[in-house]
């Protein structure tokens, strides 16, 4: 099939960056929609220009590297009957020949783009810091069998562990909030009981960071679950703010230090 | 260090040396050997442990779980990955489970039980004293992963659950749905994001390590690269620790993501660490085969299709017929045929290697004849949709993703693909190379699988390591190291230094016609023709002149646009390449010399009767530890011997 490509080209994160538009052609219908950019690139470096950065690591959706709009959606639209995905697993079969289409980095204040595609997310690193854990060092845990949970739990936590951190839901926000994120951690660890001693504090801190880290407020759109190629749902937000809420009526207040961070 | 260009290796010039090894295994029953070696190493007082600093290399199961660890004991620790996370190194893609020997099925597993079946699994290529404390400590991860809040399956009763995995008559895997890979690095994620707020681990991403420094025959420091900026940049520690994964991608496709390299191993290999068995390569039956030549890396699709699925080609060559258009009687079954016990379920080195019989004979299926059918309309017909559907829809769900094809309407079509490697870097009981100081953990070292890894072991090495050996063994080395007070204007420094900056500048400066990915494939298929599932000397000899002449191709002809004080993906990619270039003759050469076939290391000169891999324990029953001699040198093998005590050895039968 034969494309047009329209992708954000920045140099750096100083740079104002702009469109760029690459006819391209011969893209097999079975590639991946990665694959085509690796095309795209085999060619620009043929013609002695620098290729498209993009990140991308695992191919088969679960590392969480890549990240780009695609047509101005988070990832990429799939079709029916597959349900969304990351954009390593787009392939271009659901493409139109001679369609266009528009690739851009993830925008968020929180996420500076720091080439062409790449973005810098290292802010979810920093939520997790700051009581994404549970506190229990290396040694000698109580026998795994001694903690019961029950399945129903375990279930739960696991739906929101699914989380791979990729960043589409902060991108899909017209808030580019990190509600969706910081909430699945909180939920995957508040739900168990191994998480209940720290429970009221994880989540007033990491919401600390949260703020603190220029991802805008939650206004309950819903594009973020909308897009995320693991299910993350909505719940997990109103579980968080049931425990920000009774953390509040604790009296509970951040520990962590926001010194050092941006 | 010049970079190799000239062809390098001459089997004819093979040199040997034996007992210059020393595994450092203590005595004593097997059974206690690790206990009383934990009682017989050297402490390091908690006050003297902020005095250290160690380097990790690697931020997966091993490295992460390494850093996390030794944080917490109080040295200062310096963890570098080349991801923008460390929650996103590849142990994150493992889907199937974790093994270990709790007994909770109560159906009679045991650490010794776990042990001999790790023992044989790796068809006795391994060392047996490290495999018996991978199944002792492989209790303490499951507790360890549950007290860190890792999701794992439960029954209904609240209790863990365990599902069976090749290899074993027991049920002992551990899983959190298919992606116990990414729970359980979370988990480590987790520990190690405690240990960074608290300032006891320093994270680096978007790092490179390009260089290994060694000072008067200590590991003391690497040269890295920002990813971002470009900025080499020179750090020092008192102990470096390599978690940087297996060498998969040297074979262009496999299931490993993109960005996995043998760089950190193989510049450590070049200051001296010796490189064990390289041609142990683990390659996986049931992948997705390439749809084409824009394909850039294989997916695996979990081993369990095979309870149900059963694997058949046409019987006529070159068939152009629909798969549900060939009747009954002119499809070949070949495993039910070949193996009547066993079926489609014999292991996954014999699976592969009758995949790439029939296709090579011309039966492959699919646009590519590159594929077999794996085909579930008897399943379906016995059991139901649903059932099919519950047990299987999200394998279905991400084939039909990546195919287009509906694998309830018509069958999948599945090829086998590179998806670990045994070899790594040599270690002893310590997980120290033969460079003191520089300690190598996860599946970057040799130890644990010989020449065939069981499933759902992988994961349990990389944290038996991380947590609980290696934070012990190095404190050893480090409590009686007397290390010299250096720093890095050390003329060791300047020297590595210099040689990586020579190098990225002459990648740059080469400006020819062909890109790197086009001679990385070119390499790939080399090594998938002549050193894949099946191996033979004539192929071996030939890969080993072709090898040399894509590498002189990549230092005459290679083009690598952009700067080198940029993000610039490209240099990443070429520097990798350019030492994949290097190991693949290893690779070949160590394939070479093996004249016997163990488990996922076959030779076609040596086979039964009914074309199993034959061993040859006489002459083969070591470890190749192969020495760097010099960029136009054969390298030296050194041989450690394998005895085994405690495991029998037997041939193995799946008829």
């Amino acid at each position: 099939m034969n494309l047009t490509l329209k992708i954000w080209r920045q140099k750096n994160g100083n740079d104002s960056g702009q469109f760029v538009t690459y006819p391209i052609s011969d893209v097999s219908a079975d590639s991946s929609f990665l694959e085509m950019l690796d095309l795209l690139n085999e060619g620009l470096m043929d013609k002695g220009e620098e290729p498209v950065a993009f990140d991308h690591d695992c191919r088969e959706g679960i590392c969480g590297m890549c990240s780009m709009m695609i047509n101005g959606v988070a990832h990429g639209q799939d079709r029916e009957p597959v349900k969304q995905i990351t954009a390593c697993q787009l392939h271009m079969r659901h493409f139109k020949d001679g369609e266009t289409i528009t690739i851009e980095p993830w925008r968020a204040t929180a996420f500076p783009v720091l080439r062409d595609l790449i973005v810098d997310r290292t802010p979810f690193d920093h939520i997790i810091q700051a009581g994404g854990f549970i506190s229990v060092g290396t040694g000698s845990p109580p026998d795994a069998n001694s903690l019961p949970i029950s399945k129903p739990v375990a279930d739960y936590s696991m739906d929101a562990a699914a989380c791979i951190g990729c960043g589409a839901c902060v991108a899909a926000c017209p808030n580019a909030s990190a509600m969706l994120f910081t909430s699945a951690k909180v939920a995957h660890l508040n739900s168990l009981p191994q998480g209940q001693p720290e429970r009221y504090q994880r989540v007033v801190n990491m919401v600390s960071v949260m703020d603190h880290e220029m991802f805008g407020s939650c206004t309950n759109i819903g594009e973020c679950a909308a897009v995320c190629p693991k299910e993350i749902s909505l719940d997990f937000i109103a579980d968080m703010n049931r425990d920000l809420m009774m953390a509040t009526f604790k009296g509970i207040t951040p520990t962590v230090s926001l010194n050092g961070k941006k | 260090m010049a970079t190799t260009v000239k062809p390098g290796i001459k089997p004819d010039q093979l040199q040997f040396k034996e007992g210059t090894l020393n595994a450092n295994v203590p005595d004593g029953p097997i059974q206690q050997k690790w206990e009383k070696h934990l009682f017989d190493m050297k402490l390091v007082n908690p006050a003297n442990k902020r005095k250290f600093t160690v380097i990790v290399v690697g931020s997966g199961l091993a490295g992460g779980s390494a850093s996390a660890t030794m944080g917490e004991l109080g040295y200062n620790v310096e963890c570098f990955c080349y991801q923008d996370s460390p929650r996103r190194a590849h142990s994150v893609a493992a889907q199937g489970g974790i093994n270990a020997a709790k007994n909770y099925q109560n159906d009679g597993d045991s650490v010794f039980r776990l042990f001999y079946d790790t023992v044989k699994g790796g068809d006795y290529r391994s060392r047996e004293a490290n495999v018996y404390r991978l199944a002792q400590v492989s209790n303490n991860i499951i507790d360890q992963c549950a007290a860190q809040g890792v999701p794992f399956a439960r029954e209904y009763g609240g209790m863990l659950d365990n599902r069976s995995f090749g290899g074993a008559q027991v049920s002992r895997t551990f899983y959190a749905r298919g992606q116990t890979g990414q729970q359980l690095l979370l988990g480590a994620y987790q520990a190690l994001s405690r240990q960074i707020a608290a300032g006891k681990v320093r994270m680096h991403t978007r790092y490179e390590m390009l260089d290994l420094v060694v000072i008067n025959g200590r590991a003391r420091g690497i040269i890295t690269r920002d990813m971002v900026t470009g900025k080499i940049e020179r750090h020092l520690a008192d102990a470096v620790v390599l978690a940087t994964g297996g060498y998969g991608n040297v074979f262009y496709l496999s299931t490993n993501a993109k960005g996995c390299n043998v760089t950190a191993s193989w510049r450590a290999y070049k200051r001296g660490a010796f490189f064990a068995n390289p041609c142990y390569t683990q390659i996986h039956p049931t992948c997705i085969p390439p749809s084409g030549e824009h394909q850039s890396k294989l997916t695996l699709m979990s081993e369990s299709l095979r309870n149900d699925g059963r694997i058949w080609v046409p019987k006529k060559k070159d068939e152009t017929r629909r798969a549900r258009d060939i009747p009954e009687s002119e499809r070949n079954y070949y495993l039910e045929v070949k193996y009547p016990s066993f079926g489609n379920l014999v292991p996954r080195d014999v699976a592969s290697r009758n995949a790439k019989t029939v296709v090579d004979e011309g039966y492959g299926v699919g646009e590519q004849k590159n594929g077999v059918y794996l085909d579930f309309s008897e399943a379906i017909g016995r059991l139901g949709k649903q059932v099919v559907k519950d047990r299987y829809g999200n394998l279905f769900d991400m084939y039909t993703s990546i195919t287009g094809e509906d694998p309830y309407e018509v069958p999948m079509r599945i090829y086998p693909a590179v998806h670990y490697t045994m070899g790594g870097l040599w270690v002893d009981y310590n997980l120290q190379s033969t460079i003191p100081g520089l300690f190598v953990v996860g599946e970057a070292n040799f130890s644990d699988h010989g020449a065939n890894r069981l499933g759902a072991s992988a994961l349990m090495q990389g944290l038996a390591d991380g947590y609980f050996v290696l934070p012990y063994t190095i404190g050893n080395y480090l409590a009686q190291a007397q290390l010299d007070k250096v720093d890095t204007t050390h003329a060791a420094f300047n020297e590595a230094e210099e040689e990586v900056n020579n190098k990225i500048n002459r990648l740059l400066s080469i400006n020819g016609k062909s890109t790197v990915d086009t001679l990385h494939r070119e390499l790939g298929r080399v090594l998938w023709d002549y050193c894949g599932m099946a191996r033979n000397e004539a192929g071996l000899k030939k890969a080993l002149e072709m090898i040399p002449q894509i590498r002189q191709e990549f230092w005459e002809n290679v083009n690598v646009p952009g700067s080198a004080n940029d993000l610039n993906q490209a240099l990443e990619k070429a520097g990798r390449v350019a030492d994949f270039l290097e190991l693949g003759e290893l690779l070949c050469l160590d394939a070479l010399n093996r004249s016997e076939s163990c488990g996922g290391h076959f030779r076609e000169e040596s086979q039964t009767d009914e074309g199993e891999a034959l061993r040859d324990d006489e002459n083969f029953s070591y470890v190749a530890a192969w020495q760097y001699a010099g960029d136009e040198a054969t390298p030296i093998l050194n041989k450690e011997p394998l005895t085994f005590e405690y495991v029998k050895l037997t041939q193995r039968s799946y008829k």
